[in-house]
């Protein structure tokens, strides 16, 4: 039998459905794997080794007396540390955080529970969820497993690096302005943003919430869709959550995989290649609509002007937000406090506990958000970037009435060695140029792997976005091209990634 | 477009009640300076008659029916407190001495 950490979550719930192995069995292995190489990668900041076999042990119990059990049931995942666990601590990757523990599970941890999924533990991020690299981490980088002294992409860069060193079957991850995707596209993995308001926010700590939007990640198509029915669906603790069916995800990955897309009409994004993409992306880009083109696909060019407007409207409107809901990190009731000596006042307190407990990244996106929002530059800035973002999603909303998806590269370049853009944010916010127009719109999008640059070797992401509500119609997409690259290759893309060295 | 000097990243600091050292606040105004000129970009953009869009999908407020559902115990909203007193938040005085 195949090694348990190489399988999928989907076959590894049929090997526990059949009594083949059991859930404690596969959630040793996966500690085990986190034990062997999590000292490189560093792409958990907790591992909850016991919490984890126990709820491994409910699901054998409960198999044993024959009840009947969720799709996933028995399944290890990664949960990204800014979704609360009451039995965990949440950091949010930041110091000011450091050892919280939330006294309440977000809905996303309780519908996990709910399914059997076993939570392995909490992935580190950029802090708050503010960066492309994780080296925003509070906590040290995680590392690329296809080269260690490459960035794994962030915000999620925990999750992604666990499901490409195998440490970890699936994983959530959260996008706030590609922060699922292009961690999926620089690690070979698949990432989906559900439309907003998908997936309920309640318990995740937010960093922009009009843009944040939780979603599942994983190594195959299929995988993704399992973990996306379980945690999607409407949440009356969340006032921005949608009250509609869930869209069959499932189904539509399965279908897919069939390999045909004939009738499906697909626009290739004209703004989103060119200058600042690098050539071996563009290549493997380019074939991955060849393959659209052999699936049977009606591809097309759309040109949707306002996405060069993109990034500036959302590097103003997301520091707006952060520095608005970061103000509530202010010592007094959770969290850090530094300098209460009985003399200081509060907002001295306040003052210094802000100025040590957060890193460079949040106190960048803090004052900028403070500037954006002052009286005298608000119309110029933030009124101005709310109309981008409407200019935005009537792009998104014509090319919509000329096809049914939209694709370009995930992000332009393949990983970057660590600390290349720690010093440059603007070169760091490049990183999002074609991950940002769906957190603005609202709309589905996700990353499926369509090969390596000839130029470095490393992971390229195809970036697929489909209407709102339309999130289906990704994952028929995504299981369509990811079958057709495994009939071409011989194998899953992380099949040629690098061994990790395993201490023993 | 207005650029942000050292003084303005002072000012902005105080607003944001963010305590930093003077080095940093050398490095932060010239990276705030770089990305407030990109940003301004969206000044480009001739929107005059374009209405703001501040959610993607439109929502209406919502409110839930008002009866008792349980919250959380003082002892479990005081867990993570930084410091406590009768069973309340414990903070710094309020009012600055010369007040």
């Amino acid at each position: 039998m195949t090694e348990l950490t190489r399988l999928t979550a989907a076959e590894l719930a049929r090997t526990i459905a059949t009594g083949e192995t059991s859930a404690v069995e596969v959630t040793k292995a996966h500690l085990d794997r986190i034990a062997a190489v999590d000292a490189v990668v560093h792409a958990f900041l907790h591992v909850d080794h016991d919490g984890a076999l126990a709820a491994a042990r409910v699901v054998d119990e409960r198999r044993r007396r024959g009840e009947s059990l969720g799709p996933l049931a028995g399944v290890p995942l990664a949960l990204k540390d800014i979704i609360s666990t009451a039995d965990m601590p949440t950091t949010c990757g930041s110091r000011i955080l450091q050892g919280w523990h939330s006294p309440y599970d977000a809905t996303v941890t309780g519908k996990l529970r709910a399914a059997g999924i076993v939570i392995l533990g909490k992935t580190n991020l950029d802090e708050f969820a503010m960066g492309s690299s994780t080296e925003n981490s509070a906590f040290g980088p995680t590392h690329n497993p296809w080269d260690l002294d490459r960035i794994p992409g962030g915000s999620g860069g925990g999750s992604a690096a666990s499901l490409a060193s195998f440490q970890a079957p699936l994983a959530i991850g959260t996008d706030t302005g590609g922060s699922i995707r292009q961690p999926a596209a620089v690690t070979g993995t698949v990432g989906v943003k559900p439309t907003y308001g998908g997936v309920s926010r309640y318990g995740l700590v937010a960093c922009a919430s009009s843009l944040d939007q939780a979603g599942p990640c994983a190594r195959t198509v299929l995988d993704a869709a399992m973990l996306h029915e379980v945690i999607a669906g409407h949440d009356p603790m969340d006032s921005t959550s949608i009250d509609e069916q869930v869209p069959a995800v499932v189904a539509a990955a399965r279908a897919g995989a069939s390999g045909d897309l004939s009738g499906l009409r697909i626009g290739v994004v004209t703004e989103m290649g060119g200058e600042g993409y690098q050539a071996g992306v563009e290549e493997r880009f380019r074939e991955a609509v060849d393959l659209l083109v052999d699936l049977g696909a009606e591809v097309s060019e759309v040109s949707c002007p306002s996405f060069s407007y993109g990034l500036p409207a959302y590097y103003l409107i997301l520091p707006s937000e952060v520095s608005s809901n970061l103000a509530r990190f202010d010592g007094m009731r959770y969290g850090l406090r530094i300098g209460d000596d009985g003399v200081r006042s509060a907002e001295e307190v306040m003052s210094l506990t802000r100025g040590t407990g957060f890193g460079a990244e949040a106190k960048r996106r803090i004052m900028l958000g403070t500037y954006a929002l002052s009286s005298g530059y608000y119309e110029a800035y933030y009124g101005q970037a709310q109309k981008v973002r409407t200019l935005i999603a009537r792009d998104f909303d014509r090319a919509f009435e000329q096809v049914d998806v939209l694709v370009s590269p995930t992000t332009p370049t393949t990983a970057f060695p660590i600390g290349e853009r720690a010093d440059d944010p603007l070169a760091m916010y490049m990183a999002d140029l074609c991950t940002v127009p769906s957190n603005l719109a609202g709309n589905a999008a996700a990353s499926i792997p369509c090969g390596l640059a000839a130029e470095d070797g490393l992971p390229v992401g195809l970036h697929a976005m489909a209407p709102v509500l339309a999130d289906d119609r990704l994952y028929r997409v995504g299981a369509a091209v990811e079958q057709a690259f495994l009939n071409r290759w011989g194998g899953p893309l992380l099949s040629r990634a690098p061994e990790l060295e395993v201490v023993r | 477009m207005a650029t942000i000097s050292r003084a303005e990243a002072e000012h902005l600091a105080r607003l944001a009640r963010l305590d930093l050292a003077p080095e940093e606040l050398d490095q932060l105004a010239g990276q705030l300076d770089a990305i407030a000129g990109y940003v301004a970009r969206v000044a480009e953009v001739v929107a005059d008659d374009i209405p703001p869009t501040s959610h993607s999908v439109p929502v209406t407020n919502i409110f839930r029916d008002d009866e008792l559902r349980p919250g959380l115990t003082p002892q479990a909203a005081l867990a993570a407190a930084p410091d406590t007193e009768d069973g309340r938040f414990r903070v710094p005085r309020i009012l600055a001495e010369e007040v």
